[in-house]
């Protein structure tokens, strides 16, 4: 019997910290791309979403490592596919709830949650391996490492997009050429594949401050 | 001449590898083989090396954009005159000074801001400085519409350069035709600054005194007229009226992209690129045939007064003889081989003429399909290699 190990354990506190850094989904895992282009033109669909996805990766992992034992191995993915729908279907009634206007402009981006990778990918890779608190921590810090990623391409897509942050006026209304200023929003920024760019551009710099992620 | 020569062998030391100046390495290597073909020489097997360097080369090409530059500044004065009904009153010198101005701080922009990010990722690589922007900096601005503000220019510069060709690996190595991806970017970032009728002329989106009955539209913009509800009721001759003459849209007297508009200008380009060798004869050919070919196609076919037009009046509107001469030909983005060039070529001037005359949202085809068939050239190379690959293996086989 080995020790009990403290809640938050320098182990544990790595596996949340982890995806934040060499093991982000999104730049260095390449997961869950598509919802990262269709949600990101404001700020604010972005944000939800992220902790949207959050809580579905964190509570997923976690009831998946409650069951791990039981579950049979050649129906596992079905009963995988149970657990997140449901708790998909909990988060899509809860913002439709309390938060309508964002949930009308993700539209079917909450469904979609179901079929983001990283969900799968850390039930497959970590939860079915190890035990539930651990899993948790997983799932909660990989879902908020999408989030972050989701909010960083959002604020440079709204800010020069529209000029905006969460619906704020940022870029000042004297400005643009309409008012007799230069400025005017960059309409390419609002389009998805300013959204792979900008993506793009966040793999190149974190890449070269980190060196031991650039492939031979 | 040798006083300047000598100058760079004193100061040479300085800037090689250990040097005071060492880390301004590929910046001082970039000054000297602009003004002296390098005397590099190759040490191992036998090859030819010809005179003609890549900067050799794209200085021929710049040479070769002079005519369209030049009078792309003088239409620029002449449509602006035409606007305020003045044509009469200005001497020949006051309407090229007038575009000169207009169109000399876009080139200076283009070249400062593209040049710029060269050399600061060659010195940042420790490579050295490739001369593939030289031809690039000059088709920007001769792609712009004359009255787009600076700043949008050098943020599509920047964009063309950094995502367009140092992501790739810099010159050589670009998917696509930077130029055209900076007037893309443009297109799609700012459509008010480069669509609609007023952009075309200086000053005329200030509202600046226009005489009544001029609305600047290009001639592709007044052919598109040619579609849909108010082309139904319309005959090509009346289509054909509203149009400039066939010898204004040769020799350039009609609004549109800076060096675009005269034909003439821009066929003595390509007599410089064609007899220098450097621009493909084939891609030209191609392309026009394939424009020529689409165009007899849908006046078999013609539904509206658009398709009816003269097959020939796709290549006198709008870019198409600037695409075809200048932006197809581009040795990167182009196809390689032989074979692939005619079908590269034929293929652009088909899209060229579908996508003008079947999308009423994009009313000039030329800079789509150009970025289209860059996107393809890589495929039609690999099968065509492919194909000759096992040409070659059946004739083995018959042998055997």
């Amino acid at each position: 019997m080995s020790q009990k190990e403290p809640l938050f354990s320098a182990k544990n506190l790595k596996l949340f910290t982890e995806p934040f850094n060499n093991g982000n989904p999104v730049t260095v895992l390449v997961l869950g791309i598509c919802s990262a282009l269709a949600v990101t033109v404001k700020l604010q669909p972005a944000i939800v979403m992220g902790l949207s996805v959050t809580i579905v990766t964190g509570f997923s992992s976690f009831i998946i490592s409650l069951m791990r034992n039981t579950i049979p191995n050649r129906i596992r993915i079905i009963v995988q596919l149970v657990v997140v729908a449901a708790l998909v279907i909990l988060v899509d009634q809860v913002l439709k709830a309390y938060a309508y206007e964002v949930s009308k402009q993700l539209s079917v981006f909450v469904g979609l949650i179901i079929t983001n990778c990283i969900i799968m990918g850390r039930i497959e890779a970590f939860a079915l391996g190890n035990k539930p608190f651990p899993s948790l921590v997983d799932g909660l810090g990989n879902g908020a490492a999408y989030g972050m990623i989701l909010v960083i391409v959002a604020f440079f897509r709204e800010l020069l997009g529209s000029g905006t942050l969460l619906g704020f006026q940022i870029i000042p209304e004297s400005w643009y050429i309409k008012n007799g200023g230069f400025y005017e929003n960059n309409g390419l920024m609002i389009l998805p594949p300013m959204a792979l760019i900008v993506l793009g551009i966040i793999i190149w710099v974190q890449r070269s401050f980190n060196k031991s992620l650039v492939e031979k | 001449m040798k006083a300047l020569r000598r100058y760079l062998d004193k100061i040479k030391p300085t800037f090689s590898k250990g040097g005071k100046l060492g880390m301004f390495h590929s910046t001082f290597d970039a000054f000297e083989s602009f003004m002296f073909v390098p005397n590099t020489v190759t040490h191992k097997g036998s090859h030819i090396r010809d005179g003609i360097d890549l900067k050799r080369t794209m200085s021929v090409v710049v040479l070769a954009l002079m005519p369209a530059l030049l009078f792309g500044m003088w239409n620029t004065g002449y449509q602006h005159f035409m606007s305020m009904g003045l044509t009469e009153q200005v001497s020949f010198w006051q309407t090229f000074w007038f575009g000169f101005w207009k169109v000399l701080p876009i080139v200076i922009v283009s070249y400062v801001v593209g040049l710029g990010i060269e050399f600061a990722f060659a010195q940042s690589r420790g490579h050295e400085v490739n001369e593939g922007f030289l031809v690039t900096g000059m088709l920007i601005p001769l792609i712009m519409p004359v009255d787009v503000p600076l700043w949008i220019v050098a943020l599509a510069t920047a964009f063309a350069v950094i995502i367009g060709k140092e992501v790739f690996g810099g010159t050589g190595m670009n998917v696509w035709n930077p130029a055209l991806l900076a007037r893309a970017f443009v297109f799609f970032a700012y459509p008010s600054h480069i669509s609609g009728d007023k952009v075309w002329i200086a000053s005329m989106i200030k509202g600046e005194g226009i005489i009544d009955g001029f609305s600047g539209a290009t001639p592709l913009a007044i052919a598109a007229n040619g579609t849909g509800e108010t082309g139904a009721n319309m005959t090509v001759e009346a289509l054909q009226q509203q149009m400039p003459s066939v010898y204004d849209m040769f020799m350039g007297f009609i609004p549109g992209s800076i060096g675009e508009t005269s034909k003439l200008a821009i066929l003595l380009g390509a007599a410089i690129l064609l007899i220098t060798g450097i621009g493909s004869w084939r891609i030209m050919l191609a392309t026009v045939v394939g424009g020529l070919g689409m165009g007899y196609l849908c006046n078999f076919l013609a539904v509206n007064p658009y398709m009816e037009l003269p097959a020939y009046y796709h290549l006198l509107m709008g870019g198409f003889a600037f695409g075809a001469v200048f932006m197809a030909t581009d040795p990167v983005s182009a196809s390689q081989t032989n074979t692939g060039k005619w079908i590269y070529g034929l293929l652009l001037g088909i899209m060229i003429v579908i996508i003008r005359i079947f999308n009423p949202a994009y009313p000039e085809g030329v800079m789509l399909a150009i970025l289209l068939m860059n996107t393809f050239a890589p495929l039609i190379d690999y099968y065509v290699v492919g194909a000759n690959i096992n040409r070659r293996l059946k004739r083995t086989k018959v042998q055997a």
